[in-house]
């Protein structure tokens, strides 16, 4: 009844090709997206600020990037956690030996790391294809982790291997009081270090996710991302019309890696302030390929459904746990719970709907559209 | 080669005989074998620029294997493939199809997640010079996204698709799938296109339409047609040429009325008697 | 090179072929399944943890834990008794059929399934009771999924009820029977509930379903259990001894020999019945199987069961190794590399991927990763040699060769 494509013509091939063809949903992401940027800042809570949402979109963009390559590409990676940890350390070193450099440019750097180990541990995909690709994937992680634990210089010889986010601003340090850019040292705040606020830290999340994921979506409604579907459906057929198969696979690992880099970076500097390789472990992985399988593997929303499920659901039993009687589940047992929800969900959604939440939504929008009448 | 029978025969008064001059595929001498099993022995025959040619055989006789030595699927274990003059035997699959070949498949080998126009502009990609950076930026790449996009209308106007331009090409029947399939072949303008069995499975009114398609591309686009056929009838309605194979080897090569006559053919058909 | 180097050298890589062969053993599971339905079973390496945790706590649970199992038992065999007998009063074969189906087997089902979860949240290890309510519920839920037939599960269940009455004087054997019904029903239920009905899908899709299974039978083991260290004796002593200067472990050389004999076994099993004539079928063509009368899915059950014995077998052996702990179902991940390194359908080729496994990563560690990178290596090895492996023959070394057809 409300939501209508009635009525809407489009006039030019662009318009047809729009992200959101229908203005109705072009509406809503514009508030959301106005919702995402002013109202968590404005309610001051740190809790919904840090831990939550910032999580949630430093995870939805590592899902967003394993989506890209298993999703769109078809090339199923176990080591998105190995990426991470790439782009990570990557940006750290860049921030303790450079700070010069503007904050946001340490980010795309570490990315493009993570991009480079990413292609050389996608050559393997040329001639190796589905779930035995997924086991050479294993490798990344585990050899990068075993780099990262055992060369000290990645974490600047910290007896404990632990990167901590040193004090950061926005515009690097040229940008202070007195520095060759110093005519932005008003605006260049603090985002990252102890000192620096969750407001800032947050903004500065929101702003590189939504500009990424932007861009995955131009790239996968094009040519690339034809490609890369084509690729993933049926790959000798796909050589046939002349897509190269090895740069298209290669192209894939290269963004995914980058946008799990990125994430990496982000997890180090805006949401935990710290890392050691635990953090990018092979449990890590796990949880992102199932972020997209949960949400819906092909589908740029659905990387951010899905981290919103894994990331929601912990403090969500937590919660039912509290108020079901204070004392009865132990830690322990909340996280073997955890483990089966996770697990079971997993595979009732692969059992159910192999597209995820994704699909679901997609569903009931078609209900929606034909709301109150069924024709 | 057999330029002396095709030149005799050309002479001959048919609705069909059409005059070609150049050579555009040369394919010389061919052998394939896999393991034990030998596909192809010595296979050799020209295709014109232009004209409609048809390798034509029993079950089993290795056509879809030359076909896939032609797109550089499958390489040869000897011979030489010509094509407009040039050497291209060892060429891939990938470097084949930006040579201008173009091709469809027995079982239809949609990009089944993708809708039919997805499926049609990815036969574009060989066409399109955005590069990713680009694309991700949209602006830059939309004015080529834009003219691809047109060409493609096109030809699901020309295939009479427009109805189902935005389906999952996993939904669509059969007949309409092998349709989406030619489009994308047509997509990417080729000089030559590879129809394997396009009318296999399919009911009489479906072939017709097939085959229309088939005269049409090659009258408007001037595209010459390399296609396979099980079934002889359409084959020797449409085809300027045909070359017919048996266990691997060439038994017949020339204008249908002649392969139509000839003793071996007859007896790969209708067996030893 | 000296001889004490030399002699060092053959130590290690003796070391490492025994280690392989440990290896191996989870391996086997993993092919035998591939086998059968093309499905890489990732939860292999839970199953292997669930076996010995099971064992090894049924070892260690004291006498009540008996009595409730046997007295359950013997509630639900003579409860599934009586409404089969009921089905059966109406005279009509096929009535009672469908009586005992939808009663006897549907029902309880259902309820079994929810007391589990409800048992697997709230028991926290250690409460016999519980603990005996919740073995005797899964074996009757496995049966039920699995056997489908309800005097079957009358028989199991009245012989469990035989074994918690009268075993206590062989316990070890009596827990070996317990986790033997209660692993192979767990494969089986496996197979029935998640991968059957998922059965025309992708296999990508299909592991990372048993991704997901994997996390459910973990979070199962350790909820009901528990997730200490758990001392497992099988009567072996680690206990080196010399040949010709070269030590060589007792304890693995007697898994060498387990595996021996498991691998002879199944080889037989599979080369000379008509089973494992069947499943060479089905592993071929899973169509052409089915046209020609092969039961597809009894086929399943039977492969399902063997992959859960050799989970047992494996978790029996390195748990008595390492200790039962969660750290044996990370054992999938050194399967993996064995599996493709020896080809996926291939018995003796998860021996040799084992054996190759096992020595590569002993021999790098020792000569290679200590003296230069501080270790710990052992982790990524397998993995780049399986990568090696894959890039140069893709079907591994006992598979056979991929011909891509359009």
């Amino acid at each position: 009844m409300f939501y209508r494509e009635v009525g809407q013509y489009k006039s030019s091939y662009r318009a047809d090709q729009a992200i959101f063809p229908i203005t109705n949903d072009r509406i809503g992401v514009m508030l959301i997206l106005i919702v995402a940027f002013v109202v968590p800042p404005l309610s001051g809570n740190q809790y919904i600020m840090g831990p939550i949402l910032t999580q949630l979109l430093v995870f939805g963009l590592a899902a967003l990037g394993l989506n890209l390559l298993t999703g769109y590409a078809g090339q199923v990676s176990l080591g998105s956690g190995g990426f991470m940890a790439v782009g990570a350390f990557g940006c750290y070193n860049l921030v303790l030996r450079l700070p010069e450099i503007p904050i946001f440019i340490d980010f795309i750097l570490a990315g493009l790391m993570a991009a480079a180990v990413g292609i050389l541990f996608g050559i393997p995909s040329l001639r190796i294809k589905g779930f035995y690709l997924a086991v050479a994937t294993l490798a990344s992680q585990f050899f990068l982790l075993w780099i990262f634990d055992h060369v000290g210089w990645f974490t600047n010889y910290d007896p404990a291997g632990v990167a901590s986010a040193p004090t950061t601003t926005l515009f690097g340090s040229l940008a202070e009081e007195g520095g060759v850019l110093g005519f932005l040292a008003p605006i260049n705040v603090l985002v990252s270090g102890p000192n620096a606020t969750p407001e800032a830290k947050y903004i500065l999340t929101l702003s590189v996710v939504v500009v990424l994921a932007l861009l995955a979506k131009n790239l996968v409604r094009g040519m690339t991302g034809r490609a890369w579907m084509a690729i993933r459906d049926f790959d000798i057929a796909a050589e046939i019309i002349g897509i190269r198969p090895l740069r298209t696979k290669l192209l894939a690992f290269a963004i995914s890696s980058f946008y799990c880099g990125v994430a990496g970076a982000l997890y180090v500097f805006t949401y935990v302030g710290n890392a050691d390789t635990e953090a990018f472990d092979l449990i890590r992985s796990f949880t992102i390929l199932f972020m997209i399988i949960i949400g819906g593997l092909g589908s740029i929303m659905g990387s951010f459904l899905g981290a919103a499920f894994i990331v929601l659901l912990p403090p969500f039993l937590n919660i039912l746990a509290s108020h079901f009687g204070e004392g009865t589940l132990s830690g322990a047992t909340l996280a073997n719970l955890e483990l089966i929800i996770f697990g079971g969900s997993i595979v009732f959604i692969l059992a159910v709907e192999p597209q995820g939440i994704a699909r679901m939504w997609q569903i009931a929008k078609e209900k929606l559209r034909q709301w109150p009448f069924p024709y | 080669m057999d330029t002396a029978t095709t030149t005799d025969v050309q002479t001959y008064e048919t609705e069909r005989v059409r005059e070609f001059t150049n050579f555009i595929l040369e394919v010389e001498g061919i052998f394939v074998s896999f393991g034990g099993v030998k596909a192809l022995q010595d296979v050799s025959f020209t295709v014109y620029e232009g004209e409609i040619f048809s390798i034509i055989g029993p079950n089993g006789a290795g056509k879809t294997s030359m076909l896939n030595v032609i797109s550089g699927f499958y390489k040869a274990n000897a011979g030489r493939i010509t094509y407009q003059g040039n050497d291209r035997t060892k060429a891939s699959p990938e470097q084949v199809a930006r040579m201008g070949f173009a091709r469809t498949f027995q079982n239809i080998a949609l990009f089944k997640g993708m809708s039919t126009l997805d499926n049609i502009m990815t036969g574009r990609i060989v066409r399109v010079k955005n590069n990713f950076l680009k694309e991700a930026f949209y602006f830059p790449a939309q004015p080529q996204e834009d003219a691809q996009r047109e060409y493609v209308e096109q030809i699901i106007d020309f295939l009479e698709i427009q109805s189902i331009r935005k389906t999952p090409v996993g939904k669509l029947p059969y007949g309409l799938q092998k349709r989406v399939e030619l489009g994308r072949a047509l997509a990417m303008e080729p000089k030559i296109l590879l129809l394997d069995e396009p009318m296999a499975g399919m009911n009489l009114e479906e072939k017709e339409d097939m085959a229309r398609f088939v005269l049409d591309v090659n009258d408007e686009f001037g595209t010459t047609v390399v296609l396979i056929e099980h079934d002889m009838g359409v084959v020797m309605d449409i085809s300027d040429h045909v070359v017919v194979l048996d266990h691997g080897e060439r038994i017949a090569h020339g204008v249908p009325d002649d392969v139509r006559t000839n003793k071996d053919v007859i007896r790969a058909y209708l067996g030893e008697h | 090179m000296t001889l004490v180097d030399f002699l060092f050298f053959v130590e290690v890589l003796v070391g490492g072929f025994l280690t392989g062969i440990m290896y191996a053993l989870v391996a086997i599971g993993l092919v035998l399944i591939f086998k059968a339905s093309s499905i890489f079973n990732f939860a292999q390496g839970a199953l292997v943890l669930f076996g010995a945790l099971t064992f090894v706590l049924l070892t260690e649970v004291a006498g009540d834990f008996w009595a409730w199992t046997g007295w359950l038992a013997v509630g639900l065999a003579a409860a599934a008794g009586i409404i089969f007998l009921l089905g059966r009063m109406n005279l009509d074969t096929t009535k009672a059929k469908k009586f005992s189906e939808k009663y006897v087997l549907k029902l309880p089902l259902y309820i079994t399934a929810v007391l589990l979860v409800v048992l697997a949240l709230f028991v926290d290890g250690g409460q016999n009771m519980w603990r005996g309510v919740f073995v005797t519920l899964l074996i009757f839920l496995m049966l039920t999924t699995a056997v489908k037939s309800p005097k079957w599960a009358m028989g199991v269940l009245l012989g469990l009820a035989v074994v918690s009455f009268l075993g206590d004087g062989v316990v070890t054997y009596r827990a070996l029977a317990v986790s033997l019904v209660i692993v192979i029903g767990l494969a089986i239920a496996i197979e029935r509930i998640v991968l059957r009905p998922m059965v025309n899908q992708e296999p990508i899709i299909l592991f990372m379903a048993t991704i997901g299974l994997n996390y459910v039978i973990e979070g199962i083991a350790q909820g009901v259990w528990d997730a200490d260290v758990h001392a497992l004796d099988i009567g072996i002593e680690d206990i080196p001894f010399e040949v010709y200067g070269v030590y060589v472990s007792q304890f693995d050389l007697f898994a060498g020999l387990i595996a021996a004999i498991l691998v002879t076994a199944l080889a037989i099993f599979f080369q000379k019945t008509r089973v494992g004539r069947a499943l060479r079928a089905v592993a071929d063509d899973h169509q052409a199987a089915l046209s020609v009368g092969i039961p597809l899915k009894n086929i399943w059950v039977v492969v399902w069961a063997a992959a859960g014995i050799v989970a047992l077998v494996a978790g029996l052996m390195w748990g008595s190794k390492l200790g039962v702990q969660f750290s044996i179902s990370l054992l999938a991940f050194k399967a993996l590399p064995v599996i493709i390194i020896g080809g996926f359908t291939s018995i003796p080729g998860a021996i040799v991927g084992g054996l190759i496994v096992g020595a590569t990563e002993k021999l790098f560690e020792v000569f290679v990763g200590i003296p230069f990178f501080g270790g710990g290596t052992e982790n990524w090895t397998p993995y780049m040699l399986g990568m090696f492996f894959l890039m140069f023959r893709p079907q591994g070394l006992f598979g056979e060769k991929i011909i891509e057809r359009v």
